[in-house]
């Protein structure tokens, strides 16, 4: 238990150092930077549910099941509702950052 | 189908059947609590984009935000995730002082991130980004500021159930409690993650 | 001190509007005189208001739902009323006035007569249905109705105190705003949304995790009764879709408040339409699955056959629930954006046809080669399936006729004919139904074919004319009229609704002369009905922890197939001690202080909102931190009260007619 607590804390470290130094740093171009963004994120959540939240497939099938529920509202309604929201409009958003950026 | 008669079942179900029965509902129940609260988080965080996009100065963020104040809070939060995970450790070897310091490192992390989401607040309302400025400004406040209001519940609970297992020890009720605060608490936490990746960081590029 | 409250808010401006206010306040005056005349506070607190019992909170949900249908019901009266007669120059009623009243018509008949009527027949029934003596959490379930009680309590007093908003049930932008409505009738409006939104939120949880986790042993899903099956659907649909109404109705008071921009200019409004329909287009099938549900249970029981194609049944509501979902998850992702929310829910609702033609294909079949009983639920159930299939045709002409049509009394039309027949019929039905055993004597059957036959006269005089009126372009909401081809449909619709009120006023009856003779219709068995399902194996009115011994299930119609082997009357050869959850004054002070909170909010009398704050959590907080030992009834007195019961052979004996 105390193990797969110290996994997850270090990789949730890494996932938050990723996307904070791409922005501290801006070496990659806005658009490119915003996808390394929205995976890390996505990424960091599975990590949250697994090694915090403690969701894997081998509890019994009744709690997996809820488990599972919770799980897909927070990656595809939480997650996944705000990405697509976010890139539904993508064109114009990505355009209007690069010309305020340059 | 004859041979369906009335049994006596749970009738001589024991006591700690019973109690180890009812806290498995109870966190099933936690569960689709923390779902209706999830969807609550998505649909703010669904108005914020689109109020983004609807706003004209909604690129004001970029002067609003600070990089390493949102780098702060993120540590905090996370810091404050590890030391609750680490008193769920302490609780299941029944170690209920060690309980108290984890519980009371997590209280003095929640306590400091609230204390910088208090100050980023003051702060843009002084500089005239108060909620009232536009739909932009609207979402943001209502997003991160129902955010808070749940870490400050939490902390209060986190006071509140300090002070159970203090007094009464490490039972296996109070280990049910602190394992449903558990979820709560990693729960604000995945909201946390997507605050600063969709609200924060895209307006800081 | 009292913030914005001052003696101006008493309904001194107008005649109607103070009999109104007197008559709230004296009916709630003579209530309080008529428990202390009898003596029974004491008994009313601990045997009622603080009682966990699952059955006592359904029947309170029930009377809750009952007195408010009263009020829904009178103010229905006052519009058609108004619209009857406000042919050149005015009727009786000023415009503002009107509104508040089409308002408080909705709100009170969507949130505090149809949600805790379902919620109140899931606490009463269900943990009966699955073979469990309690429901999973018995504190979230009285909290929920006391929160919803303390929102139908600030939609009462908004009578006496203030007004109510006029801004209509969904309480669109910019009309709720704080330009167009200065006053704290959306305020009240918010309040009772969010008290009873949250309440049904927690009735919900409630009741789904007592069915997944409480079913007596052997109960496989696909042998639950329809009826309970539904109120897994409706509890599914109810984690879902409420927090977004929720949101929307906080968010609409912080524009009032804080004058934040969530719904300021057209894309706003835009973001509040989509955030009410995520939860309105749901909320349609949290209110009619489980009437679907209740008229599977009579249709089967009254045909005394088994339901023709359970199966099909399920897996009909398991359809009508996913395609709803679909709808909810259409409607987030295009959340803020979509120019006509109602264009995929119109595409959706042929959809939702398939499965509902399948249900009454599935009723039909019973009912055809079954012995038909001809009693008060079935009649409400029969006079549903035709009135629905004419509210299914209207469903599609809703999908092709032209947009103009769709602002006018046609769309109210469709609506109260998918809510009345579809929904409050099917309610009705239930309380029937179910009412011998939540009390011990059958309701008089005369009374009750007299206000069935009143209400669905009623209803299709007073909603056949909308539809007409709606294709004559009447527009919705009129509260005067200049065109003299209305009004004799309107004139007919007035006299519909005086046949609703007469259908109301005889269920009162039939209640007082159930009462009087109550000896001659206490039922002769515990299940009057002949019933099929498991919540006719427990005594009439039950013993506080239903069942005894947990029955052990092995198909679908377990009580059923008990009588049919001979062993219904079976007793257990040994009693056990039984673990019931104790009494809880929390739930009622949570109710209680949430209503102080609210009340104070809307009036921003800041010292007492803070009390209020502090006495919800209080009640939270020793609720939380309290350890239930809970209530042990011992075995002997177990076997005291089961030997008390008289369990008499049923089969073949002829259920009342």
């Amino acid at each position: 238990m105390l193990k797969s607590y110290l996994v997850g804390v270090l990789l949730a470290s890494v996932l938050t150092a990723i996307p904070f130094g791409f922005v501290a740093t801006r070496t990659l171009p806005p658009g490119q930077t915003l996808i390394v963004i929205g995976v890390a994120a996505v990424a960091q959540v599975v990590v949250h549910l697994r090694y915090f939240l403690r969701l894997d497939l081998k509890s019994r099938s009744q709690d997996k099941f809820i488990a599972l529920c919770f799980a897909a509202t927070v990656l595809f309604i939480l997650v996944g509702g705000t990405l697509w929201i976010m890139f539904d409009r993508l064109p114009y958003r990505v355009v209007g950052d690069a010309t305020t950026i340059s | 189908m004859t041979d369906a008669v009335i049994t006596a079942d749970p009738g001589d179900e024991a006591d700690a059947d019973a109690v180890q029965r009812a806290i498995e509902e109870k966190i099933y129940g936690f569960w689709l609590c923390l779902i209706s609260d999830a969807i609550i988080f998505a649909l703010l965080f669904a108005i914020f984009v689109v109020m983004a996009q609807n706003t004209a100065d909604a690129s004001a963020g970029r002067t609003l935000f600070q990089l390493p104040r949102i780098f702060a809070a993120t540590v905090l939060l996370l810091a404050s995730s590890a030391t609750f995970g680490l008193a769920s450790v302490a609780i299941a070897a029944r170690q209920r002082g060690r309980v108290i310091v984890w519980l009371g490192m997590t209280i003095m992390f929640g306590l400091g991130f609230v204390a910088t989401e208090i100050t980023e607040f003051h702060g843009m309302a002084v500089a005239d980004a108060a909620p009232w400025r536009n739909g932009f400004l609207s979402a943001f406040f209502a997003l991160v500021g129902t955010h808070g209001a749940h870490v400050s519940f939490g902390l209060v609970w986190i006071v509140l159930l300090g002070c159970e297992i203090a007094l009464r020890g490490p039972t296996p009720i109070a280990a049910s409690r602190l394992y449903r605060l558990g979820l709560f608490w990693h729960f604000l936490i995945i909201v946390w993650i997507n605050i600063f990746s969709f609200v924060y960081l895209p307006r800081l590029l | 001190m009292l913030g914005k409250l001052t003696i101006d808010a008493l309904p001194f401006y107008s005649g109607i509007a103070m009999a109104g206010a007197l008559t709230v306040a004296c009916g709630a005056a003579g209530v309080i005189a008529l428990i202390t005349w009898l003596g029974q506070w004491r008994s009313l607190w601990s045997e009622w208001l603080t009682s966990l019992d699952h059955k006592k909170i359904g029947i309170m949900y029930v009377i809750l739902a009952l007195i408010m249908l009263v009020r829904g019901v009178v103010d229905a009266l006052m519009i058609r009323t108004q619209q009857a007669f406000a042919f050149e120059p005015h009727g009786y009623l000023p415009p503002d006035h009107f509104d508040q009243i089409f308002t408080s018509h909705a709100t009170i008949m969507m949130f505090f007569v149809a949600m805790p009527f379902v919620l109140g027949l899931f606490s009463m029934v269900i943990p009966q249905q699955i073979g469990a003596r309690q429901v999973a959490f018995p504190f979230m379930n009285s909290a929920g109705l006391w929160l919803t009680v303390s929102g139908a309590a600030l939609v009462m007093i908004s009578l006496v105190v203030g007004r109510f908003s006029a801004a209509y049930w969904t309480a669109y932008p910019p009309q709720s705003g704080m330009q167009f409505s200065p006053d704290v009738g959306v305020d009240y409006w918010i309040w009772a949304v969010l008290l009873s939104s949250v309440g049904s939120i927690l009735a919900g949880i409630s009741c789904f995790v007592t069915i997944v986790k409480r079913r007596a042993p052997g109960m496989r899903l696909m042998m639950m009764p329809l009826f309970t099956w539904t109120a897994l659907c409706a509890s599914i649909l109810i984690i879902f879709a409420y927090p977004s109404l929720i949101v929307a109705a906080a968010l609409l008071g912080l524009d009032r408040h804080l004058g934040t921009q969530f719904f300021a200019g057209s894309d706003g409004v835009m973001n509040y339409i989509s955030l009410f329909w995520i939860w309105g287009h749901p909320h349609v099938y949290i209110l009619i699955l489980p009437a679907c549900g209740i008229y599977s249970e009579v249709v089967a029981t009254f045909s005394r056959r088994r339901l023709f194609g359970y199966a099909s049944l399920v897996y009909s509501m398991i359809a009508i629930t996913a395609l709803s979902l679909v709808v909810w998850l259409h409607h987030f992702y295009t959340i803020g954006s979509g120019a006509d929310v109602n264009a995929f829910f119109g595409r959706a609702a042929p959809l939702i046809a398939v499965p509902t033609m399948v249900t009454i294909v599935c009723w039909s079949l019973t009912i055809y080669r079954g012995q038909v009983q001809f009693s008060v639920p079935m009649l409400f159930t029969l006079g549903f399936i035709v009135t629905f299939l004419v509210g299914g045709i209207t469903g599609f002409l809703f999908a092709v006729i032209p947009p103009s049509i769709h602002d006018t009394t046609f769309r109210a039309a469709h609506f109260h004919n998918l809510l009345i027949p579809g929904a409050l019929f099917g309610y009705f039905a239930g309380y029937q139904y179910w009412f011998p055993k939540a009390f011990g004597f059958r309701l008089e059957e005369k009374w009750g074919r007299r206000a069935f036959w009143c209400w669905i006269v009623g209803f299709c005089l007073a909603f056949m004319p909308l539809y007409i009126l709606g294709f004559m372009g009447m527009p919705q909401r009129l509260n005067r009229s200049n065109v003299a081809d209305w009004q004799p449909y309107l004139i007919i619709a007035q006299a519909g609704v005086l046949f609703i009120v007469c259908g109301v006023a005889f269920l009162a009856v039939q209640i007082a002369v159930s009462i009087r003779d109550r000896k001659a219709l206490a039922a002769s068995s515990n299940d009057p009905w002949n019933g099929r399902t498991l919540e006719w194996a427990t005594a009439s009115p039950p013993a506080v922890y239903n069942f005894a011994a947990v029955p052990r299930v092995q198909s679908v119609d377990p009580w059923w197939a008990l009588k049919q082997a001979g062993t219904a009357d079976h007793r257990p050869t040994r009693f056990h001690d039984i673990l019931m959850p104790g009494k809880s004054g929390a739930a009622i002070m949570l109710g209680a202080m949430s209503f102080v909170f609210a009340f104070a909010m809307i009036w921003q009398i800041w010292w007492l909102a803070a009390a209020g704050g502090l006495g919800m959590f209080a009640a939270v907080v020793s609720q939380t931190f309290h350890d239930h030992a809970g209530h042990r009834i011992p075995a002997s007195e177990v076997e005291a009260i089961e030997s008390r019961r008289v369990l008499a052979p049923v089969l073949g004996r002829e259920a009342p007619t």
